[in-house]
C-alpha cells in the first residue's frame, strides 16, 4: 500500500543528517531540534501520507506524535528515532481498528443481524455476498434482505448473488420501505433457524438529511447486533467526514473498505480509524466472491513499513 | 472536509492580507498553507507542487496590479493557475454521436448514462442507450429501469460487451444520441482493458467520457491516465457533487487527460446533472462562496421575478429588513431548488456553509406556514408581535408558540445578519450584477 512511505523515511532521515552537519557546523553546540526546523524535516514524510490518501487531519495527528517523539533530541538521535516514532504513531491509529470478525460473531445468538450503510458506489451489495460467501463455506446459514429498493438494479444485482451464492434472498418491489424488507427477512431467518440476516440498504450521501433519518429507521426496526459501514479505498479526505457522519447518525460497530485492490494506496483504513476507532474487519481485494480477506493491523504495518 | 479546506485557505490569505508588504518567507509559508489545503481537497500531491512553484514564483515576480491587495494578488495568480488546468469548460454539442462513459467501479457510470440521455432527451434528441457492462450482476436491468423511468430504449443483455455493442449500435442506427454504459475496471486488469480498446474500436464514439467520483482522492489522475492511454479520453463527469467532497480529485484527471469536465452530477435523480462551470468549481474548491452562480441561478429561477429579486436585494442593502422582506426572501429562494445548493453559493463568508442547511430548509417550511397566520402588520413590524399575538399565531398555524418564538428568533439574527452585509465592495458588486444603479 504505502510502498514509497519507505523512501520518504529515507529521505527525511537524510534530510535530518544534512541539517545536523550544517547545524553543527554553524552552531558547534547543538541542542537539539526545535519546532519549526521539525516541521519542515517532516514535510516529506507529511506529503507522502498525503499521497497515499491519509486524511489531512490523520497527518496532522500522526505529524504531532512524531514531533512529540522527536523534538528536543539532537539531530542523530532524531536520525534514529524518526521511523520508530512514525511507526509507532501509524500503530497507535491503526490498533484502534483491530478486531475479529468471528470471534465477534461466533458465540452471539442467533440470527445475528448485519445491516450495512454506506454512500453511494461503495460496493455494500458486492461486500454482502462476499461475506455471505465467507458465512456459508463456515456453514452458517445466511438470509439477505435486498433493502437498496431505491436504485435501479440494486434488486436484481443481489438476486443474481443470492442466485450464483445459494442463499435466500428477501426482497420487496422497488420503491418499498426497506425497514419493511428487513423486518421480514429477520422474521424468515427467526422461523427457518438461519444464522446470519444481512441487510443491504441503499447507498446515500452523507449530507441528505432525509436518507440519513430513513437509515436510522431500518436501524429503529431491524434492531441489527452489528452495523458495517463500507468504504471506498479510493476515497481521498472525505473518508473521514462520511465515516464520521454515518457513525454519528446510526453508529458503526465496524467497517469494510472495498477496491483495495484498485492500486489505492490504502490511506483510507488509516483516515476511517481514525475518525470513529471501530474495527476494520475485512478488506477487498478483487472481483471474485473469496477477494474478501480478514484485515489485520500487522499485516498493514508490515506492508507500509516491511522492505520490498 | 469542506470547512477544513476552506479555513486553511482562509488563514493563509489572513496572514498576506494583515502582512505590510509580500516577501519572500511570507509568500514561502503561504504557499505551504496553500498545498496543504489543495491536498485535502484531495487534489493530486504531485499537481500541487507543481502549480505552488508557479504561484510562488509569480507572486514574487508580478506586481500586484493597482488597487489589489496582497491577498487579492496571490489569490488572482491561484485561481489563473488552477483555472488554467481545468481550461475552459465545454459542453457536448447537440448533434448525432456515439457517447462511450467509462470509469472504475462505483463511480456512478449507470447513473450518469441514465442522466446524460435525459438531459439530450430534453433537448430535442432521439436517445438511445446500450448496456455495454456485461459483468455485474444486474447491471442490464439497472440500465433498463433507469431507461424507463426517462422513457428511453436500450438494448443489452448479451454474452459479451463487443457482441452487445455492435448490435445495439445497428438497432438504433436511426437515433441521434447512443450512449454506451460499460463495465467498472481499473487500470491493472488487462482483460477489462482489452474489452474496453475492442468495445471503443467497435462503436468508434464521439466521445469518450471518463466518470469520475468528487470522493476519489490521490489515484484519480493515475487511473485517469490510464483509461486514456488505452482509448483516449475527450471529457470528463465529476458525480456526487452533492455530497462533502470537494472534487480535487478531478483536477488532477483533468490534469492528466487534457480532457475538460463536461458536467457534474449533483444529485440522485435524473434531472441532476449541471453543466460545469470552472469559476464556480473553484469556488467551491477554494471554499469561497460565488456570488456570480448565485444570481445567475436567480436569474433563471426567477424570470418573470427579477424585479422583485432588484426589490429584495434593494431592500437588503438598504438594511431595512422585515419579516415580509425574509418570507419574500424565502419565497425566491424556494422557487430556486434546493435551499442547500444556493447556500454553497451566497456570499456570506461560510456563514450558511457551517449550518446544517437542509435542516434549514426544513425551518424555513414551518416558519412560512406561521407567517401565513400572521397578520400583514405583523409581517411588516415583527416588534408588535407580544405574547397574545404569538397564542393566536400559533393557534392558526396549528404549531406550538415556541415555535413561532423561534421564527421571531430568527428573523432577529437575519437582520442582524443582513446588518453585517455592509461590505461596500461586495454591495457595489452585487447591484452591478442586477443592473441597479449604485
Amino acid at each position: 500500500m504505502f510502498r514509497f512511505l519507505r523512501r520518504k523515511i529515507r529521505e527525511t532521515e537524510e534530510a535530518i543528517e544534512k541539517e545536523a552537519e550544517s547545524e553543527v557546523k554553524e552552531k558547534k553546540g547543538v541542542l537539539g531540534i526545535g519546532e519549526k526546523k521539525l516541521d519542515e524535516l517532516l514535510w516529506q514524510l507529511e506529503m507522502a501520507l498525503l499521497e497515499s490518501d491519509v486524511a489531512l487531519e490523520v497527518v496532522e495527528e500522526i505529524k504531532r506524535e512524531v514531533k512529540k517523539n522527536l523534538l528536543g533530541m539532537s539531530r542523530k538521535e532524531a536520525k534514529e528515532a524518526v521511523e520508530r516514532a512514525l511507526k509507532e504513531a501509524i500503530s497507535n491509529i491503526l490498533k484502534q481498528s483491530e478486531g475479529d470478525f468471528f470471534s465477534q460473531v461466533e458465540k452471539a445468538e442467533k440470527p445475528y443481524v448485519i445491516m450495512f450503510v454506506g454512500v453511494n458506489g461503495s460496493g455494500k451489495t458486492t461486500a454482502i455476498a462476499k461475506l455471505a460467501h465467507m458465512l456459508k463455506k463456515k456453514g452458517y446459514s445466511c438470509v439477505i434482505a435486498a433493502g437498496d429498493t431505491f436504485r435501479a438494479g440494486a434488486i436484481e444485482q443481489l438476486e443474481r448473488h443470492a442466485k450464483n451464492l445459494d442463499i435466500k434472498l428477501i426482497k420487496h418491489d422497488f420503491g418499498a420501505d426497506p425497514a419493511a424488507v428487513a423486518y421480514d427477512a429477520i422474521e424468515h431467518a427467526k422461523a427457518r433457524h438461519k444464522d446470519f440476516v444481512l441487510i443491504d440498504t441503499a447507498g446515500r450521501m452523507q449530507t441528505n438529511i432525509n436518507l440519513m433519518e430513513e437509515m436510522r429507521k431500518i436501524k429503529r426496526v431491524a434492531n441489527p447486533d452489528m452495523i458495517i459501514f463500507v468504504g471506498d479505498a479510493l476515497t481521498g479526505n472525505d473518508a473521514i467526514e462520511q465515516a464520521r457522519r454515518f457513525n454519528e447518525v446510526v453508529g458503526i460497530d465496524g467497517v469494510i473498505l472495498t477496491k483495495v485492490d484498485t492500486d489505492a494506496k490504502g490511506g483510507a483504513a488509516l483516515s476511517i480509524a481514525y475518525a470513529i476507532k471501530k474495527p476494520l474487519y475485512f478488506i477487498g481485494v478483487g472481483q471474485d466472491y473469496d477477494d474478501q480477506i480478514p484485515f489485520r493491523a500487522d499485516w498493514m504495518m508490515e506492508r507500509i513499513f516491511g522492505e520490498d | 472536509m469542506l470547512k477544513n479546506f476552506g479555513d486553511a485557505l482562509k488563514s493563509a490569505f489572513r496572514k498576506i492580507a494583515n502582512a505590510p508588504f509580500i516577501d519572500k518567507s511570507l509568500i514561502k509559508e503561504v504557499v505551504r498553507d496553500i498545498q496543504r489545503a489543495l491536498i485535502a481537497g484531495d487534489v493530486n500531491v504531485k499537481l500541487v507542487l507543481e502549480v505552488s512553484k508557479r504561484i510562488e514564483r509569480r507572486a514574487l515576480e508580478e506586481k500586484p496590479l493597482p488597487g489589489m491587495s496582497n491577498r487579492e494578488h496571490v489569490l488572482r495568480i491561484l485561481h489563473e493557475e488552477l483555472a488554467s488546468i481545468l481550461g475552459k469548460g465545454r459542453e457536448l454539442p447537440l448533434k448525432k454521436q456515439r457517447i462511450m462513459m467509462v470509469g472504475l467501479y462505483g463511480q456512478g457510470k449507470t447513473t450518469t448514462c441514465g442522466k446524460l440521455a435525459k438531459l439530450f432527451q430534453k433537448k430535442g434528441m432521439k436517445v438511445a442507450l446500450i448496456a455495454g457492462d456485461v459483468h455485474r450482476p444486474a447491471a442490464y436491468e439497472q440500465l433498463k429501469q433507469i431507461a424507463e423511468s426517462i422513457n428511453v430504449p436500450v438494448y443489452g443483455g448479451g454474452k459479451t460487451a463487443e457482441k452487445t455493442v455492435k448490435e445495439g449500435l445497428e438497432k438504433f442506427s436511426k437515433y441521434d444520441v447512443i450512449i454506451i454504459d460499460t463495465a467498472g475496471r481499473h487500470a491493472l486488469e488487462d482483460d477489462l482493458i482489452k474489452e474496453m480498446k475492442n468495445v471503443a474500436k467497435i462503436a468508434n464514439p464521439d466521445e469518450k467520457i471518463l466518470v469520475i467520483d468528487a470522493s476519489v482522492g490521490q489515484q484519480a489522475g493515475k487511473q485517469a491516465k490510464a483509461f486514456n492511454d488505452a482509448i483516449g479520453i475527450t471529457g470528463v463527469i465529476l458525480t456526487k457533487m452533492d455530497g462533502t467532497a470537494k472534487g480535487g480529485g478531478a483536477l488532477s484527471a483533468v490534469a492528466e487527460t487534457g480532457a475538460p469536465i463536461v458536467y457534474i452530477g449533483v444529485g440522485e435523480h435524473m434531472e441532476d446533472l449541471e453543466k460545469f462551470d470552472a469559476t464556480r468549481f473553484l469556488s467551491r474548491l477554494l471554499g469561497m462562496g460565488d456570488l456570480q452562480s448565485l444570481l445567475e441561478k436567480a436569474e433563471e429561477a426567477a424570470k418573470g421575478k427579477e424585479k422583485k429579486v432588484e426589490e429584495a436585494a434593494k431592500k437588503m442593502l438598504s438594511g431595512r429588513f422585515t419579516l415580509l422582506d425574509m418570507y419574500e426572501q424565502m419565497e425566491l429562494l424556494s422557487g430556486m431548488g434546493p435551499f442547500q445548493k444556493l447556500a454553497d453559493l451566497l456570499p456570506l463568508g461560510g456563514k450558511l456553509r457551517d449550518e446544517d442547511v437542509q435542516a434549514t430548509q426544513e425551518r424555513l417550511k414551518k416558519f412560512r406556514v406561521i407567517m401565513d397566520s400572521m397578520t400583514r402588520k405583523e409581517l411588516e413590524n415583527p416588534a408588535i408581535i407580544k405574547s397574545s399575538h404569538i397564542k393566536r399565531i400559533a393557534r392558526g398555524a396549528g404549531v406550538e408558540t415556541r415555535d413561532v418564538k423561534e421564527l421571531i428568533k430568527y428573523y432577529n439574527t437575519s437582520k442582524k445578519m443582513m446588518k453585517s452585509l455592509s461590505n461596500k465592495r461586495m454591495q457595489r458588486k452585487l447591484m452591478k450584477q442586477l443592473g441597479m444603479k449604485i
